[in-house]
C-alpha cells in the first residue's frame, strides 16, 4: 500500500461514530515495548537498530493480525510525507527526526500503527472512534499478547515493562481520549476543568500534539501514571473522568442554548457561511470555524453535514495534507487558497 | 491602559521574549489569571521529572552517584542529565535510585498489570502469585489493616528477592 492511498481513506478513528461521538472524537491506547538483549534506541548502534526493525517487522507479519498493513521506513520518506504522517497522528515529531533505523507500520484503516525505534523499540497504537476504550484495549491487548509470543519483551516482575523513560515504566500504557469542548471554552470553564484534571494526575494537551494549545476547542486527556495500577483499572479511571467532563460539556451546551440560542445559532451559521464561501483561509481560522460547525451538527442546528466530514477536515486542512492532495509543494499563501478550495468543495459551497 | 483581551483596566503587564522577538501584553486581573492557568498547563512531564531528579542541571561533584550499567555503559549521572535509560539492565544497575524515583513519579514502585505471554512457566506462576499478593496488599492498605499489610509486604519482598533477574 502506498502512502498516498491514505489520502482517500478515512481513518477508523475519524468516522464520528461510537459512544458520545457528539463530544468524544476518538479513543487511543499506546503501549511501549522493548526487546530483551538490545539497548534502547537512544543507545543502539545503526546495525542494532536495523536488526530490531527486521525482527519486529517479521513478528508483526507473522501474527497476521492486520493482513493489509504497510511498513514505511522513515529514512525513505521526504519531509512532506513525514509531516503527513504526523498530521494523521500516526507518528510523533520525534519519530520524524533522526530517521536512521526508524519505521512505522500502519494498518489499512489506520486502526493500528506501530512506531519502530522511536524512544522505545515498539510503540504500538490503536485508535477507535468515539469513547471506546474497552474495544481499543481489547484490540491492543490481543496484538500485544500475540507479539509477546514471538518477541522477548524486556520485562521484570518487579518493575513491569521496561522503557527508556521511567515515566512509562510498568504498564507502559497511555490511554487517551480526544474531546471537543467548545461550550466549556465559551463559558470560560475550561481552565477550571483542565486544572482539576491535572490535579488528578491526568495530562491534557491540544489536538495537534504535545505542547500545542488546544486549537479548535479539542483536548486530549490521558493518564500520566503507569505504575501501581493495572491497565484495566487505569482505563476505568480515565473513562470515569471523561464521563464527568462530558457531563460538564453537555450542561454548558444546554446552558448556552437556553440563555443565548439566537447568538449561538448566529455564530454557527456565520462560521458555516465563511467556510463555504472563503477563497483564502488560514488553518487557525479554519479550525476555529470548524469547531463551531461541529457544534452546530451536534446540536442539530446544522443538518446537512456529517460529523465524519468535519472530522476529516480537521485533518486534511493541515499543510502536508494540502500538498499531498494538490500533488505539489505549496507556499503558505498557496496553501491558504488550496485550503479554502478544499473546504468549499467538501461543504458544497460556491 | 486597557486590557488587550477585554476592555477592562489593565493591571498586569507581561513582556515575553521568544526567539529574540519581544512582545508586550497588558491584561486585566481576570484575563491574567486565565492566562496564567494556560501557562501552568504548558509545563509538561519533563518539567515534572526535572523537579524530581536533577535532570538538565549540572550535577555537583558531591552529589555524584558512581553507578554504571555494565551492559550499555551509561552512568546514573548520564541518566540524570538526559532522562533516558540505556537498556533494560539499567533497571538493575540503578535499582535503589530508580526505586525512589519511580515512587516519586508514580506514587508506586511495583508493577500491577499484565505480563508477556512468553515467560518461563515457573516465572509465570510466580508472577500470578505475586499479582494476587499485591492485590491483597492494596486491599489491606485500603482497609487500614496494617498488620496484615506488613506481612503481605514481607511475603512479596521474599518472592521478589528469590526471583531471577
Amino acid at each position: 500500500m502506498k502512502l498516498d492511498s491514505f489520502i482517500d481513506n478515512t481513518g477508523e478513528w475519524l468516522k464520528g461514530t461510537g459512544d458520545n461521538a457528539n463530544i468524544v472524537m476518538s479513543s487511543r491506547i499506546r503501549l511501549a515495548r522493548n526487546l530483551m538483549g538490545f539497548p534502547f534506541p537512544n543507545k543502539a548502534s545503526k546495525k542494532q537498530l536495523h536488526q530490531i526493525l527486521t525482527t519486529v517487522h517479521k513478528a508483526i507479519e507473522e501474527i497476521g493480525y492486520f493482513e493489509t498493513s504497510s511498513l514505511f521506513k522513515i529514512s525513505e520518506l521526504d519531509n512532506v510525507d513525514k509531516q503527513f504522517l504526523i498530521e494523521r497522528h500516526l507518528i510523533s515529531h520525534d519519530h520524524a527526526t533522526n530517521p536512521d533505523g526508524k519505521a512505522v507500520l500502519i494498518s489499512k484503516e489506520e486502526v493500528l500503527s506501530v512506531m519502530i525505534n522511536e524512544e522505545d523499540h515498539l510503540r504500538i497504537q490503536v485508535m477507535q472512534s468515539g469513547l471506546n476504550l474497552d474495544e481499543t484495549w481489547k484490540i491492543i491487548n490481543s496484538i500485544d499478547d500475540a507479539l509477546s509470543e514471538k518477541l522477548d519483551f524486556a520485562y521484570s516482575m518487579h518493575w513491569g515493562y521496561l522503557t527508556a523513560c521511567p515515566t512509562n515504566t510498568g504498564t507502559a500504557m497511555r490511554g487517551s481520549v480526544m474531546l471537543h469542548l467548545p461550550a466549556l471554552v465559551m463559558t470560560k470553564q475550561i481552565n477550571k476543568v483542565m486544572a482539576a484534571i491535572s490535579k488528578l494526575n491526568f495530562a491534557s494537551r491540544g489536538f495537534y500534539g504535545e505542547g500545542t494549545q488546544a486549537s479548535g476547542n479539542i483536548y486530549q486527556i490521558s493518564n500520566q501514571l503507569s505504575m501501581g495500577h493495572g491497565e484495566v483499572e487505569v482505563l476505568q479511571n480515565i473513562k470515569g473522568l471523561i464521563r464527568q467532563v462530558i457531563e460538564q460539556e453537555e450542561q454548558a451546551r444546554q446552558a448556552l442554548m437556553l440563555q443565548n440560542k439566537p447568538m449561538l445559532e448566529d455564530k454557527i451559521f456565520r462560521s458555516y457561511g465563511i467556510l463555504k464561501n472563503a477563497h483564502i483561509i488560514s488553518s487557525q481560522e479554519t479550525v476555529d470555524l470548524l469547531s463551531m460547525v461541529r457544534l452546530g451538527v451536534d446540536l442539530g442546528v446544522l443538518k446537512d453535514i456529517t460529523r465524519k466530514c468535519i472530522n476529516e477536515l480537521f485533518i486534511t486542512i493541515q499543510p502536508a495534507h494540502l500538498q499531498k492532495i494538490g500533488k505539489k509543494k505549496l507556499s503558505a499563501s498557496e496553501r491558504d487558497a488550496k485550503r479554502a478550495n478544499l473546504i468549499r468543495k467538501k461543504l458544497g459551497g460556491t | 491602559m486597557k486590557c488587550d483581551l477585554c476592555n477592562k483596566k489593565a493591571t498586569v503587564h507581561l513582556t515575553e521574549i521568544v526567539d529574540e522577538q519581544m512582545s508586550e501584553m497588558h491584561l486585566c486581573e481576570e484575563c491574567a489569571r486565565e492566562k496564567s492557568v494556560q501557562m501552568e498547563q504548558q509545563f509538561g512531564l519533563s518539567d515534572l521529572l526535572a523537579g524530581l531528579t536533577d535532570f538538565g542541571k549540572q550535577v555537583k561533584t558531591a552529589d555524584k552517584v558512581d553507578l554504571k550499567c555494565e551492559h550499555c555503559g551509561i552512568t546514573y549521572d548520564d541518566f540524570r542529565k538526559f532522562g533516558r535509560l540505556g537498556c533494560g539492565h539499567c533497571y538493575d544497575a540503578f535499582k535503589s535510585h530508580l526505586s525512589t524515583l519511580l515512587k516519586k513519579i508514580h506514587g508506586a514502585n511495583h508493577h500491577f498489570g499484565k505480563t508477556p505471554k512468553k515467560l518461563p512457566k515457573a516465572d509465570k506462576k510466580k508472577v500470578e502469585d505475586l499479582q494476587e499478593l499485591k492485590n491483597k496488599l492494596m486491599l489491606a492498605i485500603q482497609m487500614e489493616d496494617f498488620e496484615k499489610a506488613a506481612k503481605l509486604r514481607d511475603k512479596i519482598r521474599d518472592i521478589e528477592s528469590k526471583k531471577s533477574k
